[in-house]
Protein backbone atom coordinates (compact mmCIF):
# COMPACT_ATOMS: atom_id res chain seq x y z
CA UNK A 1 0.00 0.00 0.00
CA UNK A 2 1.12 3.55 -0.72
CA UNK A 3 1.32 6.12 2.06
CA UNK A 4 2.67 9.65 2.29
CA UNK A 5 5.15 10.23 5.07
CA UNK A 6 6.44 13.30 6.90
CA UNK A 7 10.12 12.63 6.30
CA UNK A 8 10.40 10.25 3.34
CA UNK A 9 7.71 11.47 0.93
CA UNK A 10 5.58 8.81 -0.70
CA UNK A 11 6.40 5.21 0.22
CA UNK A 12 5.22 1.75 -0.64
CA UNK A 13 4.76 -0.20 2.58
CA UNK A 14 3.65 -3.70 3.41
CA UNK A 15 0.32 -4.15 5.14
CA UNK A 16 2.09 -6.69 7.34
CA UNK A 17 4.42 -3.98 8.72
CA UNK A 18 1.57 -1.78 9.94
CA UNK A 19 1.21 -1.74 13.73
CA UNK A 20 -2.29 -1.36 15.17
CA UNK A 21 -2.87 0.86 18.20
CA UNK A 22 -6.44 -0.02 19.14
CA UNK A 23 -7.06 3.16 21.14
CA UNK A 24 -4.60 5.43 19.37
CA UNK A 25 -2.11 7.19 21.64
CA UNK A 26 -2.75 9.91 24.26
CA UNK A 27 -3.64 13.10 22.42
CA UNK A 28 -4.24 11.20 19.17
CA UNK A 29 -7.08 8.76 19.92
CA UNK A 30 -8.01 8.31 16.26
CA UNK A 31 -4.52 7.40 15.09
CA UNK A 32 -4.74 3.63 15.24
CA UNK A 33 -2.15 2.62 12.66
CA UNK A 34 1.55 3.44 12.62
CA UNK A 35 4.56 2.13 10.79
CA UNK A 36 8.10 2.14 12.19
CA UNK A 37 10.71 3.29 9.67
CA UNK A 38 14.45 3.64 10.40
CA UNK A 39 15.55 7.25 9.83
CA UNK A 40 18.64 6.08 7.95
CA UNK A 41 20.17 2.66 7.47
CA UNK A 42 22.35 2.66 10.59
CA UNK A 43 20.54 5.29 12.62
CA UNK A 44 19.58 4.74 16.26
CA UNK A 45 16.41 6.70 15.46
CA UNK A 46 13.17 5.26 14.16
CA UNK A 47 10.32 7.29 12.70
CA UNK A 48 6.89 6.30 14.03
CA UNK A 49 4.77 7.39 11.09
CA UNK A 50 0.98 7.56 11.10
CA UNK A 51 -0.40 5.51 8.22
CA UNK A 52 -3.44 7.77 7.77
CA UNK A 53 -1.99 11.23 8.51
CA UNK A 54 1.09 12.11 6.43
CA UNK A 55 2.08 15.02 8.67
CA UNK A 56 2.03 13.00 11.87
CA UNK A 57 5.30 11.30 12.71
CA UNK A 58 7.32 10.91 15.87
CA UNK A 59 11.06 10.50 16.16
CA UNK A 60 11.70 7.57 18.49
CA UNK A 61 14.65 5.57 19.70
CA UNK A 62 15.40 2.54 21.79
CA UNK A 63 15.64 3.80 25.37
CA UNK A 64 18.33 1.24 26.15
CA UNK A 65 20.80 2.93 23.77
CA UNK A 66 20.71 6.19 25.66
CA UNK A 67 19.69 5.02 29.12
CA UNK A 68 21.33 1.63 29.68
CA UNK A 69 19.68 1.26 33.09
CA UNK A 70 16.17 1.91 31.78
CA UNK A 71 13.67 -0.66 32.94
CA UNK A 72 9.90 -0.87 33.10
CA UNK A 73 7.34 -3.19 34.54
CA UNK A 74 4.60 -4.15 32.13
CA UNK A 75 1.31 -5.00 33.80
CA UNK A 76 -0.79 -8.05 32.94
CA UNK A 77 -3.35 -5.92 31.14
CA UNK A 78 -0.72 -4.66 28.68
CA UNK A 79 0.78 -8.12 28.27
CA UNK A 80 -2.66 -9.37 27.30
CA UNK A 81 -3.51 -6.43 25.04
CA UNK A 82 -0.27 -6.82 23.09
CA UNK A 83 -0.32 -10.64 23.10
CA UNK A 84 3.19 -10.87 24.54
CA UNK A 85 4.24 -14.42 25.28
CA UNK A 86 7.76 -13.60 26.37
CA UNK A 87 9.84 -10.49 26.97
CA UNK A 88 11.56 -11.03 23.63
CA UNK A 89 8.25 -10.32 21.84
CA UNK A 90 8.41 -6.73 23.03
CA UNK A 91 10.16 -3.91 21.23
CA UNK A 92 10.41 -0.73 23.28
CA UNK A 93 10.56 2.74 21.75
CA UNK A 94 10.51 6.13 23.44
CA UNK A 95 9.23 9.28 21.74
CA UNK A 96 11.71 12.12 21.43
CA UNK A 97 11.13 15.83 21.42
CA UNK A 98 13.83 17.24 19.17
CA UNK A 99 15.07 20.59 20.39
CA UNK A 100 17.21 23.33 18.98
CA UNK A 101 20.08 22.85 19.64
CA UNK A 102 19.82 19.13 19.08
CA UNK A 103 21.81 18.37 22.24
CA UNK A 104 18.87 19.67 24.29
CA UNK A 105 16.49 17.01 22.91
CA UNK A 106 14.47 14.98 25.38
CA UNK A 107 12.96 11.51 25.61
CA UNK A 108 9.60 10.59 27.08
CA UNK A 109 10.62 7.78 29.41
CA UNK A 110 7.35 7.89 31.36
CA UNK A 111 5.28 6.67 28.42
CA UNK A 112 7.21 4.17 26.30
CA UNK A 113 5.69 2.76 23.13
CA UNK A 114 5.56 -1.03 23.28
CA UNK A 115 5.24 -3.01 20.08
CA UNK A 116 4.70 -6.66 19.31
CA UNK A 117 5.96 -6.61 15.72
CA UNK A 118 5.03 -10.22 15.02
CA UNK A 119 1.42 -9.65 16.05
CA UNK A 120 1.37 -6.06 14.67
CA UNK A 121 0.11 -4.66 17.97
CA UNK A 122 1.27 -1.52 19.72
CA UNK A 123 0.44 0.69 22.67
CA UNK A 124 1.88 3.75 24.33
CA UNK A 125 1.98 2.70 27.95
CA UNK A 126 1.45 5.34 30.60
CA UNK A 127 3.59 4.27 33.54
CA UNK A 128 2.07 5.01 36.93
CA UNK A 129 4.23 5.89 39.92
CA UNK A 130 7.39 6.03 37.88
CA UNK A 131 10.62 7.88 38.57
CA UNK A 132 10.90 8.62 34.84
CA UNK A 133 9.69 11.88 33.32
CA UNK A 134 8.09 12.83 30.00
CA UNK A 135 11.08 14.98 29.09
CA UNK A 136 14.30 13.33 30.13
CA UNK A 137 17.42 14.94 28.58
CA UNK A 138 18.75 12.60 25.90
CA UNK A 139 22.36 13.64 26.30
CA UNK A 140 23.04 13.50 29.96
CA UNK A 141 26.03 12.22 31.85
CA UNK A 142 27.82 10.96 28.78
CA UNK A 143 24.68 9.32 27.42
CA UNK A 144 26.02 9.55 23.87
CA UNK A 145 29.24 7.81 24.75
CA UNK A 146 27.25 5.12 26.47
CA UNK A 147 25.18 4.64 23.35
CA UNK A 148 28.24 4.42 21.13
CA UNK A 149 29.99 2.00 23.46
CA UNK A 150 26.85 -0.10 23.52
CA UNK A 151 26.61 -0.09 19.74
CA UNK A 152 30.24 -1.15 19.39
CA UNK A 153 29.69 -4.11 21.66
CA UNK A 154 27.20 -5.56 19.21
CA UNK B 1 -21.54 16.73 34.08
CA UNK B 2 -23.72 14.23 35.89
CA UNK B 3 -23.37 14.62 39.66
CA UNK B 4 -24.35 11.82 42.03
CA UNK B 5 -23.92 11.53 45.77
CA UNK B 6 -22.50 8.28 47.14
CA UNK B 7 -21.57 7.03 50.59
CA UNK B 8 -18.68 4.83 51.60
CA UNK B 9 -18.99 1.33 50.12
CA UNK B 10 -21.57 2.48 47.58
CA UNK B 11 -20.89 2.05 43.88
CA UNK B 12 -21.67 3.30 40.42
CA UNK B 13 -22.08 1.15 37.35
CA UNK B 14 -21.10 2.65 34.00
CA UNK B 15 -22.08 1.08 30.68
CA UNK B 16 -22.94 -2.19 32.40
CA UNK B 17 -19.42 -3.43 32.94
CA UNK B 18 -17.50 -0.71 34.77
CA UNK B 19 -17.95 -0.44 38.53
CA UNK B 20 -16.62 2.42 40.61
CA UNK B 21 -16.77 1.98 44.36
CA UNK B 22 -16.06 4.48 47.12
CA UNK B 23 -13.77 2.49 49.42
CA UNK B 24 -12.79 5.09 52.00
CA UNK B 25 -13.18 8.78 52.73
CA UNK B 26 -10.61 10.59 54.80
CA UNK B 27 -10.91 14.37 54.89
CA UNK B 28 -10.04 15.62 51.40
CA UNK B 29 -8.97 12.20 50.16
CA UNK B 30 -11.24 9.62 48.63
CA UNK B 31 -10.12 6.07 47.93
CA UNK B 32 -11.82 4.67 44.84
CA UNK B 33 -11.94 1.10 43.58
CA UNK B 34 -12.51 0.47 39.89
CA UNK B 35 -13.53 -2.76 38.21
CA UNK B 36 -13.40 -2.59 34.43
CA UNK B 37 -12.82 -4.83 31.41
CA UNK B 38 -9.16 -5.39 30.54
CA UNK B 39 -9.23 -3.23 27.45
CA UNK B 40 -10.23 -0.17 29.46
CA UNK B 41 -7.20 1.87 30.45
CA UNK B 42 -7.53 3.95 33.61
CA UNK B 43 -5.15 6.78 34.45
CA UNK B 44 -4.78 9.59 36.91
CA UNK B 45 -5.84 12.57 34.83
CA UNK B 46 -2.80 14.74 35.52
CA UNK B 47 -0.46 11.92 34.43
CA UNK B 48 -2.47 11.33 31.26
CA UNK B 49 -2.55 15.05 30.43
CA UNK B 50 1.23 15.27 30.81
CA UNK B 51 1.64 12.43 28.28
CA UNK B 52 -0.86 14.06 25.90
CA UNK B 53 1.04 17.30 26.09
CA UNK B 54 4.39 15.59 25.53
CA UNK B 55 2.98 13.77 22.48
CA UNK B 56 1.54 16.96 21.04
CA UNK B 57 4.84 18.75 21.49
CA UNK B 58 6.79 15.89 19.91
CA UNK B 59 4.35 15.70 16.98
CA UNK B 60 4.02 19.42 16.44
CA UNK B 61 7.59 19.94 15.47
CA UNK B 62 8.16 20.97 11.88
CA UNK B 63 11.69 19.78 12.73
CA UNK B 64 14.23 22.26 11.40
CA UNK B 65 16.35 20.84 8.60
CA UNK B 66 19.48 21.34 10.66
CA UNK B 67 18.01 19.17 13.42
CA UNK B 68 16.98 16.52 10.91
CA UNK B 69 20.47 16.52 9.41
CA UNK B 70 21.98 16.19 12.85
CA UNK B 71 19.65 13.28 13.54
CA UNK B 72 20.62 11.59 10.29
CA UNK B 73 24.32 12.12 10.96
CA UNK B 74 24.00 10.51 14.34
CA UNK B 75 25.21 6.98 13.88
CA UNK B 76 25.03 4.11 16.26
Amino acid sequence: MKITTKYFGEMDILESDVIRFSHGIPGFPDETAFIFLPLTEDSPFTVMQSVSTPGLAFITTSPFLFFPDYSIDINDQTVEQLAFESASDATVYVILTIKEPFQKSTANLAAPVLVNHAKQLGKQVVLEKTRYTVSHPLFEQGGVQDARAHAQEK
Amino acid sequence: MLVLTRKKNESLIIAGDIEIEILAIDGEQVKIGIKAPKDVDIHRKEVYLAIQEANSEAAGQPLALTALDQLKDFKK
